[in-house]
């Protein structure tokens, strides 16, 4: 061997480690696409909006759409239910924030934030419990709002988590009033 | 005990062929033959054998249960009712399938139960336990995927509900669950690739078992008094003793699993999951299968926040937590003397430990409400108390009774006392020694 082998680091050295790292980076890039395909395909990811005519709906009652697989409900609240919803304080709630997707991301979970200005009557929210998923029913628990059979989580009357291990408000999605009876949801 | 004192002599010129080539015939000769093992083992070592066979009905039963099954929401439940009423034997192939499952748990769960009593996971026996605790985990997830392969609505609410406990990792939760489901919710990719894993695990599961073997064979089994094997006076040979033992107890095990199979087939399931999966109703109670209930019920205990942890995110903490304590046993055991038999403190511990995880398996099966839910926080107290300080601090206060200086010493001296009972064959587990 010449002197210049013997050098630390030398050629052979770096030679082995690029060939290393060209291993590294090729075997990422082989197995991205095993991991790629349980993504969502694009057929899911194709949301199309859901239009809902809500002019059958008079106080106290609800319907329910499927929205993205899952259920969103549209309710025409009670004056009771309004009330009971307005009187809650803040400081109250177990999740402060509205987790309304049409407000800052930081707004307070107030009753007016879990509606729409000017329709405060409405609430339309995703029913899925904010705990594993399950679909809480409507107007039942200690609160009025709705209740998770699977795991005990109690919501009031405009969807906010007060009792049980969920850790959320129920989400709020994307939706606007495009005529007095018609929600267009996403 | 290990490898390298192999007694196995071919005789015939084709063994002699064989031998010399690949000496499977030798390796099944010194490991199932002339394999040496304790002569004290009871009926509760009968468990591994067991273990062996019902994964082996799984995997035919499942075989060909998959000739007959339709992966697709549209078809899935259907293609399972026809297997019941059309194909032939079919109802007998997936009752055997379905209670398979339940009574592997079974033998599992008095296999685990088996090796914390006797102190089966302290050195040399570490890696073998674990390999021991993989295979659990692996049982575990494909007992779930099993479980939802036919949409019922139990199946549906079940898939959701676990695989929702991994939005609750900070951050990437939600990338994390939706990559699982292969959408927003439980829907036809989530079924397609839970059939496709649900046949991959048990050929997983029997690789690990074939490494939990071979560590078995390497450090030798344990025994009732937790001593190592000391003179060929302490050992017999695995043919026909442990032979004989072994098949016995899966005849009597069978009687059990064939009862639920012909007489009680769906007790140990669910009437909900006869309702196809309905994605816009959750069922007025949802529960797992029974033997995911104690965790189901850790996790439900969870209602509080601690800190920055939220309720969710705690409860689905403290219920990997519960399995990661297995994983730790060998290390959390402070104590030098391996069996409970010896260790009068630690034998109290252990079976309040099985009544609690009883507690904690009813308790999973119950509303979420009420006195449940304060139960349930003191069971699950009690579950994680008991590896994190019953076992360390146990090892180092209590006074062990006096163990004998072999397993010929402690079979001779209660046999003594028993009055010529044959050797082995008598007396409960707890009695034993």
């Amino acid at each position: 061997m010449s002197a210049t082998d013997t050098q630390d680091p030398n050629r052979r050295d770096f030679l082995y480690v690029a060939t290393g790292m060209a291993a590294v980076v090729g075997a990422g890039a082989f197995a991205w696409p095993f991991i790629d395909q349980m993504r969502p395909d694009a057929s899911t990811l194709a949301l199309a909006s859901v239009e809902v005519d809500v002019a059958s709906l008079t106080p106290g009652m609800s319907l329910i759409v499927k929205w993205r697989g899952k259920p969103v409900v549209v309710r025409n609240r009670t004056e009771q239910e309004m009330k009971d919803g307005e009187a809650v304080k803040l400081a109250d709630l177990k999740d402060p924030i509205a987790r309304n997707a049409n407000l800052p991301a930081d707004a307070p979970a107030t009753d007016a934030n879990r509606t729409t200005p000017g329709k405060e009557a409405w609430m339309v929210m995703v029913q899925v419990c904010t705990h594993l998923g399950c679909i809480p029913l409507g107007q039942e628990g200690d609160f009025g709002g709705w209740f998770c059979p699977c795991h005990g989580s109690q919501y009031d009357t405009a969807g906010r988590i007060r009792k049980g291990p969920a850790p959320e408000n129920m989400a709020v999605p994307v939706f606007k009033f495009i005529s007095d009876t018609k929600i267009l949801i996403g | 005990m290990s490898e390298g004192h192999s007694t196995y002599t071919p005789k015939t010129g084709i063994e002699r062929w064989f031998d010399a080539r690949m000496p499977l015939p030798r390796l099944v000769y010194d490991s199932f033959v002339a394999y040496p093992v304790p002569r004290n083992l009871n009926y509760a070592w009968t468990f591994g054998g067991i273990l062996a066979i019902m994964l082996v009905s799984q995997i035919l039963t499942g075989i060909v249960l998959a000739m007959h099954y339709t992966a697709d929401v549209n078809l899935a439940f259907g293609s399972v009712e026809k297997i019941m009423r059309d194909v032939n034997s079919g109802w007998l192939l997936r009752y055997l399938h379905s209670n398979g499952a339940s009574f592997f748990f079974v033998a599992v769960y008095i296999h685990i139960f088996r090796g914390l009593y006797y102190g089966s996971y302290k050195a040399p026996r570490e890696l073998l336990w674990i390999l021991g605790c993989i295979i659990y985990l692996l049982m575990m997830a494909t007992g779930f995927m099993g479980y939802v392969l036919p949409w019922g609505q139990m199946s549906f609410w079940g898939a959701t509900v676990i695989t929702g406990f991994f939005s609750a990792i900070p951050l990437v939760g939600d990338w994390i669950q939706q990559l699982l489901l292969g959408g927003f919710a439980v829907d036809n990719p989530t079924l397609n690739r839970f059939f496709a894993l649900h046949y991959l695990l048990p050929f997983m599961i029997a690789g690990v078992v074939v490494l939990h073997v071979w560590a078995l064979h390497v450090v030798g089994q344990n025994n009732p008094t937790g001593i190592e094997i000391k003179s060929k006076t302490d050992t017999v040979a695995f043919t026909p003793y442990a032979t004989i033992k072994d098949a016995f107890g899966m005849i009597v095990f069978l009687f059990f699993f064939a009862y639920f199979v012909f007489y009680l087939p769906n007790y140990l399931g669910h009437p909900d999951n006869y309702i196809v999966a309905n994605p816009l109703k959750t069922p007025a109670h949802i529960v797992p299968e029974w033997y995911f209930l104690p965790f189901y019920a850790i996790l439900r205990a969870i209602t509080f926040n601690v800190g920055p942890i939220n309720s969710k995110l705690g409860g689905v903490l403290c219920m990997f937590g519960a399995i990661v304590m297995l994983f730790l046993v060998p290390w959390l055991d402070t104590s030098k003397v391996r069996s409970a038999v010896y260790r009068p403190w630690y034998k109290l511990f252990f079976w309040l430990f099985v009544a609690d995880a009883i507690l904690l398996g009813w308790l999973g099966s119950q509303p979420a409400e009420g006195s449940y839910v304060f139960m349930a926080q003191m069971a699950t107290l009690f579950y994680f108390a008991f590896f994190l300080i019953a076992l360390p601090v146990l090892g180092l206060i209590e006074t062990p009774r006096r163990v004998p200086n072999s397993i010929t010493e402690a079979v001779l001296e209660k046999n003594k006392g028993g009055g010529g009972h044959p050797i082995g064959a008598t007396a409960a587990p707890e009695t034993k020694g």
